[in-house]
């Protein structure tokens, strides 16, 4: 696999699991308004993890959908923050605040690329984490002095580092393990190739 | 008392009452019950099919369930806007919807079991919720009546969303048609209790108050009307045999459905009540602090 | 307490234009601890489906709300019945000796 299509990967995987765990606060987010808006981050994150992987497919010669959906565990090349299952809202949104900064960093890098197709997708992608970035720093600032909070920022900036560093990824968690089994049950329910 | 028949006689004639205008202590009353039951089960329709969300075939599928999802959650806050304008606060709609005080519909009371269950319910469920809404187009109380066209606009996409789902199963294997025609038979019954028992609508209060523009049995007639056709037209059955459009009557004619299941579902018995009720309540309660530091609610 | 303070529910009033050149009209309420949150929850709320082009939010307690009007001298010059023409025509048109103008 050419490193071209294996950066995509990575930063699709983190979006497209980073999407997932996100869209687990749909419908039981702390207020109403809430719900509807980190949604709205949670859809944004798939759709990124979407164009990301339709670049890759085509150099790979398959689709998007069976990249997001029809590899082994072990080969998503996702970084470990997103992978984890966070119930509570402070963990949540420590994520959030984490990943939205070190994603803005390795988006600058792409936007530099000399792949004029990464470099046009990164720009496209960024413009609409702007909005993401606004939204973290609103929750951290009304957050940053409630205990539960900063007790989940320190214990999750360890593992933002890995975002903007593929090899400190470790590969696969249990968790994600866990995850798969439940993103891929209905689709491994029919052959490959199935329409859905 | 002759306030009371004037007001009467306005709504009846098509006036818009507002917020602030005067109304009958019985009106308001009728009105709020009947719209925090709508905006309960907006929330706790979400409930069922956010399992599903993690479970989508696809990317598409995956990112149009999420947005139906949050369309409702949507639904939800604009109505108890509503709701909390006429009185009451969400967060006590809320404590009386966890508690079981008040009620929601009984659809959002049964198990989702399968991807069937997916494209049944936001084809036939929601078209089911549509013809009641159309209804509350014409609501006397206007800021109701106002939701309501974002609300159906809304739902439409729902239904498309239900109709590709159970169309793609249908022209796919025969295992894929299975889940249809067994997600059908389940939901069959609850389908036909949806639109309420038949009340002759001078002796519905919320059709002589014009809350609501179309009895039970009418809506109940359009949903078979507009979508049993769509159902036979893709080979699949109904689970009831007497079902069966009298044409000369222009009437369709159906096994009666069971109003004392409704009633005791409705009621909090339903085969999910109890678990659903908890998810909100745990779900509220993990939450509560970020609440109070945010809303001081 | 957060560095900001203690926050408290505000209600926004959400004013949408669907095209550019409409007019902007109230779309609904929503319920945020301060103008950066109101501004994210109406974005979502009234356009993530593309279905505004723009939005107004307003806090509701900025907005004052005007429901009396007063005409107890009858003011009918603002009105057409205080132009009655009809009678006025009909003489002058006599006076003149011509026929009115085909369809008026």
């Amino acid at each position: 696999m050419s490193e071209r299509a294996q950066l995509l990967l990575a930063v699709a995987d983190d979006e497209l699991i980073l999407g997932w765990r996100d869209s687990e606060w749909t419908g039981i987010a702390p207020f109403l308004e809430e719900d509807v808006a980190f949604s709205s981050i949670a859809q944004n994150e798939i759709g990124h993890a979407r164009a990301l992987y339709e670049l890759a497919a085509r150099e790979l010669g398959t689709s998007a959908d069976e990249l997001a959906f029809d590899r082994k565990p072990e080969e998503y090349r996702c970084c470990e923050l997103v992978q984890l299952r966070l119930p509570d809202w402070e963990h949540t949104i420590a994520r959030h605040v984490l990943y939205e900064e070190a994603d803005a960093a390795r988006l600058e890098r792409l936007k530099a690329s000399d792949d004029a197709e990464v470099a046009g997708l990164a720009a496209k992608i960024d413009r609409e984490e702007v909005y993401h970035r606004l939204h973290a720093q609103m929750w951290l600032d009304r957050l940053r002095d409630e205990p539960p909070f900063a007790a989940a920022l320190d214990e999750l900036r360890p593992l933002a580092a890995a975002v903007l560093e593929p090899e400190l990824r470790n590969g696969d968690t249990a968790e994600l393990a866990e995850l798969w089994e439940e993103m891929t049950m209905v689709r491994r329910s029919q052959p490959a190739g199935t329409k859905w | 008392m002759a306030r009371e028949d004037e007001f009467l006689e306005y709504v009846q004639s098509g006036g818009q009452v507002e917020t602030d205008d005067w109304m009958p202590d019985e009106y308001r009353a009728r009105l709020r019950k009947f719209i925090e039951m709508h905006g309960n089960s907006e929330l706790m329709g979400v409930l069922p099919e956010r399992e599903w969300i993690l479970r989508a075939p696809t990317l598409q599928r995956k990112l149009a369930l999420t947005a139906k999802v949050q369309d409702e959650v949507g639904h939800a806050q604009l109505i108890y806007r509503v709701v909390e304008d006429l009185g009451k606060p969400r967060e006590q709609c809320l404590d009386d919807l966890i508690s079981g005080k008040s009620k929601f519909h009984n659809v959002f009371h049964y198990p989702t079991k399968t991807w069937g269950d997916v494209g049944v319910i936001a084809w036939l469920v929601d078209a089911a919720a549509i013809i009641s809404q159309k209804a509350l187009l014409k609501c006397s109380y206007a800021p109701y009546a106002r939701i309501m066209k974002k609300i159906c606009w809304e739902e439409s996409f729902h239904i498309l969303h239900g109709r590709d789902v159970v169309l793609t199963l249908m022209l796919g294997t025969d295992d894929q048609r299975e889940l249809v025609q067994e997600a059908l038979d389940r939901w069959w019954a609850p389908l036909m209790q949806f639109h309420g028992n038949p009340i002759p609508t001078d002796e519905d209060p919320m059709y002589v108050w014009r809350i609501k523009s179309q009895g039970n049995d009418e809506a109940r007639q359009q949903f078979l009307d507009g979508y049993v056709p769509q159902i036979w037209e893709l080979g699949l059955t109904v689970p009831d045999p007497e079902l069966r459009k009298d044409e000369k009557a222009g009437r369709w004619l159906y096994t009666e459905p069971d109003w004392d299941e409704l009633k005791h579902v409705v009621t909090g018995h339903g085969p999910k009540t109890a678990d659903r009720l908890d998810l909100r309540r745990r779900a509220r309660e993990n939450s509560a602090w970020v609440r109070s530091v945010l809303l001081a609610a | 307490m957060g560095s900001l303070g203690a926050a408290r529910s505000v209600i926004y009033e959400v004013f949408r234009q669907e095209r550019k050149g409409q007019a902007f009209q109230h779309a609904g309420s929503i319920e945020a601890p301060d103008e950066r949150f109101a501004e994210w929850y109406a974005r979502e709320q009234y356009g993530r489906r593309g279905e505004s082009t723009a939005l107004w939010v307003v806090r509701r307690d900025a907005l004052q709300p005007i429901e009396d009007f007063v005409d107890e001298l009858n003011r009918n010059y603002h009105r057409v019945d205080g132009y009655p023409l009809k009678e006025k025509l009909k003489e002058a048109r006599e006076r003149a000796g011509t026929t009115p103008p085909r369809g008026s």
